[in-house]
């Protein structure tokens, strides 16, 4: 795409952009469904878990929170880990504030569509209409289809009821497998994660539920405290709604 | 939990505005940068040991971790993330039922 001085958009790159948009809000939908099962196996009603989608709409920091409460932890700690995950889409905004350039309520609506999704589909477009086109399609089809299947998911898991029945208990640990698969490029990281999950697994018989996953922040920030190279924050890195 | 359900809504809205409201050179400093790079690998790691390792507060061994297992291989072999969570569901149940 070549940088226009009149910044406009033409209808046949505008239509490409949210035919993509619409692909991957679709593809968003599984992910969807597999948080609305796991969310009522976790304990939370269809309704809870439909406020979560709709309110929280930060898949990462959503399965985080019903990951939380399924381990016998305090709904407020797993809301505490949900946070710290979304520190990550503060990241995403530093990068695209200066790309959309919304001021005043455009902004404060836009802010509820930063995900994973809406960054990466924007954040190499060249001009700002082009980001702004990206940025909105995606993120209203990511937001209608993961509301949509989580309520889809969430209605099929009460149906199934224990979640034991169909292993849903393990199905928790496949999904956050599968979240942090793609952030496992580098040794950092690897070292990271397996520190964190030694972290966790040593606190888990001493301290309440929900705490060892908090500690583990920890290890994330005793690492970023050495020094290296700056990473640049990476939606593809997440390919997940968050 | 609805308390839960609205500070994690509220608070993961605010990060979001955050990111679009805050002056660049505050957060882009490369400490923030390299612990906001770091924090979602902890965390999820520590999420993973303790749904699958744990039960309540004694660590335990069951089919949940073949299911984890069975995750992995799905992951080598680049499936898509539903077929990850399923594949990891139905090794979990088909365990159990041996």
């Amino acid at each position: 795409m070549s940088h226009r001085p009149d910044e406009t958009l033409t209808g046949p790159e505008r239509s490409a952009i949210i035919r993509d948009a619409v692909a991957v809000g679709v593809a968003t939908g599984a992910y969807g469904v597999s948080f609305g099962a796991i969310s009522v196996a976790a304990g939370l009603s269809v309704l809870q878990t439909c406020a979560l989608s709709l309110l929280v709409f930060t898949g990462a920091s959503q399965f985080a929170l019903v990951g939380v409460v399924a381990a016998g932890g305090s709904p407020l700690s797993g809301a505490f880990t949900a946070l710290l995950l979304g520190t990550r889409n503060t990241l995403y905004g530093l990068r695209l504030a200066s790309l959309l350039r919304w001021r005043g309520w455009r902004r404060a609506a836009a802010a509820h569509l930063l995900l994973d999704e809406s960054t990466a589909m924007s954040v190499n477009r060249e001009t700002t209409p082009a980001a702004r086109v990206g940025f909105l399609s995606t993120g209203i089809a990511v937001f209608v289809l993961w509301n949509l299947m989580t309520l889809v998911g969430a209605v099929a898991g009460e149906a199934i009821g224990d979640p034991r029945t169909f292993g849903l208990d393990a199905a928790v640990g496949g999904a956050f497998l599968a979240l942090l698969w793609p952030r496992l490029h580098n040794r950092k990281h690897q070292v990271t994660a397996v520190l964190a999950a030694a972290v966790a697994l040593s606190l888990t018989s001493a301290t309440p539920a929900g705490v060892p996953v908090l500690a583990a922040a920890g290890v994330a920030v005793l690492v970023g405290l050495l020094p290296g190279p700056t990473p640049v924050a990476d939606p593809s890195e997440g390919s997940d709604p968050s | 939990m609805w308390g839960a359900i609205i500070l994690a809504g509220v608070g993961c809205y605010l990060l979001k505005l955050a990111g679009l409201s805050i002056p660049t050179a505050v957060l882009e400093r490369p400490i923030v940068q390299r612990i906001g790079d770091l924090l979602p690998v902890a965390l999820l790691a520590a999420l993973i040991a303790v749904q699958v390792l744990s039960d309540g507060p004694r660590l335990t061994v069951d089919a949940r971790l073949a299911g984890l297992v069975a995750a992995m291989i799905a992951l080598v072999l680049r499936a898509p993330f539903l077929v990850v969570v399923v594949v990891a569901a139905a090794t979990a149940a088909l365990l159990r039922l041996l």
